[in-house]
């Protein structure tokens, strides 16, 4: 059971990777791809902060020791693991892949967005944004005429 | 095993980011996609928040929930259409793709340290040492602003880039929006004014949502913040403005051109800081050679209030001019690419009558 109970949020962001993919490889039309790889890429960010979750430990934000809010903490924590994981009497989360994950997510917005202004250009030149369509487009020109040219 | 409150609440929301994500898959409707990501997003903002990173919560909640809403809608409404019904046999394939890697990670996964650890090998060592050594090394109390800005400076300064190259690369897709700015001024409504009061609304929050960025910006080192964040606030007090008054309104106080400009002094401000680090003698971005001697010492020490506590100068204006140079860039930036999806609708407009 506590093992599960463990292992319960890798397979919760796991899940949420697993619809991200298919989303991005199911969906015909480019912008729900986006949302698909949108979604991929927040889960990634999820695992990344599960693994630096620290068990009763506060943010990353340093405080004294003697603080009323520090003693709260202590007292909610087994001295051993106190002295053995703690900093200054104080348990803290592990704030590395928090780091890693805050700018990715302002990378990833800025990609998103190039992704959709590719997406829009793709709708200007050839009428659509499903796959299908597209696909359909640069296979056959139209009957009687070479195929259009890209705007 | 005690009841943990928190283990609770982590997954409960784990639970309905897992729901919301299944009806973003589901639906046909683009614009309820959207609106369902805008929901997924607070939703792991709040998880973010229980899982102590109260810095990524900050920057998912204003980037996820905020500006990426906007650039998808920018983006349907220059695009159009609905989902068509996939066919069931197209849907077989990425359905196994994703369930054999799925499941491959789930079993790799059971081998994975137990969440919360303090042991495992992720928390024990490299990201201990940090909170262990920030207090000496940099005097910030907010640690992961600490390795954003110091530690790990030069990769903030690659993203930085990436953020300012995006915004680039959709100007250049889509323009910087010149031709809102050239077409004819949207005919008054006949039938009278009906937006009084987002106009007003909008006229007492755009100073304060400006006001709260710089409180972010000028707070990161203190808590959570700094300038990824305050960059994508600040951005949106200028787009709301744009989405009550009207995109052309906006330019004519805000130029594209000088918008741009403010993106790339962003990241000529982070990079010339490493410069002049080098030119003292240290490394780039080293902060500790930021100042020389003489001008460190001239530093009143009671300059931010306490004069007993240890400064460190180089460390502290350091950290303030390269975030200072991220505002620049991430909030010129974003303007930029809502310039750009914004300034297109016109033509989509034109073509659709």
């Amino acid at each position: 059971m506590t093992f599960l109970l463990q292992h319960l949020n890798y397979v919760a962001v796991i899940i949420l990777m697993m619809l991200g993919l298919f989303v991005t490889f199911a969906g015909g039309n480019l912008i729900k791809r986006m949302i698909g790889l949108a979604i991929f890429q927040t889960s990634t960010g999820l695992f990344f902060i599960s693994l630096g979750k620290v068990q009763g430990g506060t943010a990353a934000i340093t405080i004294s020791p003697t603080s009323p809010e520090a003693k709260a903490l202590a007292a909610q924590i087994d001295p051993a693991t106190l002295a053995q994981t703690g900093v200054n009497g104080v348990v803290y989360s592990n704030p590395l892949p928090h780091v890693l994950i805050l700018t990715a997510i302002v990378v990833g917005v800025a990609t998103l967005a190039v992704g959709l202004a590719i997406a829009v250009r793709i709708r200007e030149a050839y009428g659509s944004v499903e796959a299908a369509d597209i696909a359909a487009r640069d296979r056959v020109p139209l009957p009687g005429q070479p195929a259009e040219p890209l705007v | 095993m005690i009841f943990d409150p928190n283990l609770t609440l982590n997954f409960i929301l784990l639970a309905m980011l897992v729901i919301v994500a299944g009806f973003v898959a589901a639906t046909r409707s683009l614009l309820a996609a959207i609106i369902l990501m805008s929901v997924y997003s607070l939703v792991s903002a709040i998880w973010l928040v229980v899982m102590d990173a109260v810095d990524v919560a900050f920057t998912e909640a204003v980037v996820g929930a905020g500006v990426s809403t906007i650039i998808l809608l920018g983006a349907i409404l220059l695009t159009r259409g609905e989902v068509q019904k996939p066919k069931l046999s197209k849907l077989i394939f990425p359905a196994i793709a994703a369930v054999i890697s799925g499941g491959l990670l789930i079993y790799a996964a059971m081998d994975l340290p137990g969440f919360g650890d303090p042991a495992s090998p992720a928390n024990a060592y490299v990201g201990h040492s940090y909170l262990v050594s920030t207090p000496g090394d940099i005097g910030a109390p907010n640690v992961v602003t600490a390795v954003l800005a110091s530690y790990r400076g030069f990769d903030t300064l690659g993203e930085t880039v990436v953020v300012f190259a995006a915004g680039i690369g959709v100007a250049i897709l889509l323009g910087f929006g010149e031709r809102a700015a050239t077409a004819a001024p949207q005919p008054l409504d006949p039938t009278g004014d009906h937006n009084v009061v987002l106009r007003v609304a909008a006229r007492l929050l755009i100073p304060l949502i400006a006001l709260f960025a710089f409180y972010v910006q000028f707070h990161g080192d203190l808590g959570p913040g700094g300038g990824f964040q305050a960059g994508v606030i600040l951005s949106v007090a200028v787009i709301l403005h744009a989405l009550v008054f009207g995109l052309r309104e906006t330019m004519r106080a805000l130029k594209p051109g000088f918008v741009r400009a403010v993106a790339a002094l962003g990241v000529l401000l982070y990079a010339g800081v490493g410069i002049v680090c080098l030119t003292n003698g240290g490394t780039f971005l080293d902060y500790d050679f930021l100042f020389d001697r003489d001008t460190e010492d001239a530093i009143p020490s009671g300059l931010l209030g306490d004069p007993d506590a240890i400064h460190h100068w180089g460390q502290h204006f350091g950290i303030f001019f390269i975030e200072l140079g991220v505002l620049f860039t991430v909030a010129a930036t974003m303007v930029t690419i809502f310039y750009a999806f914004a300034g297109r609708a016109p033509d989509a407009q034109k073509e659709a009558r």
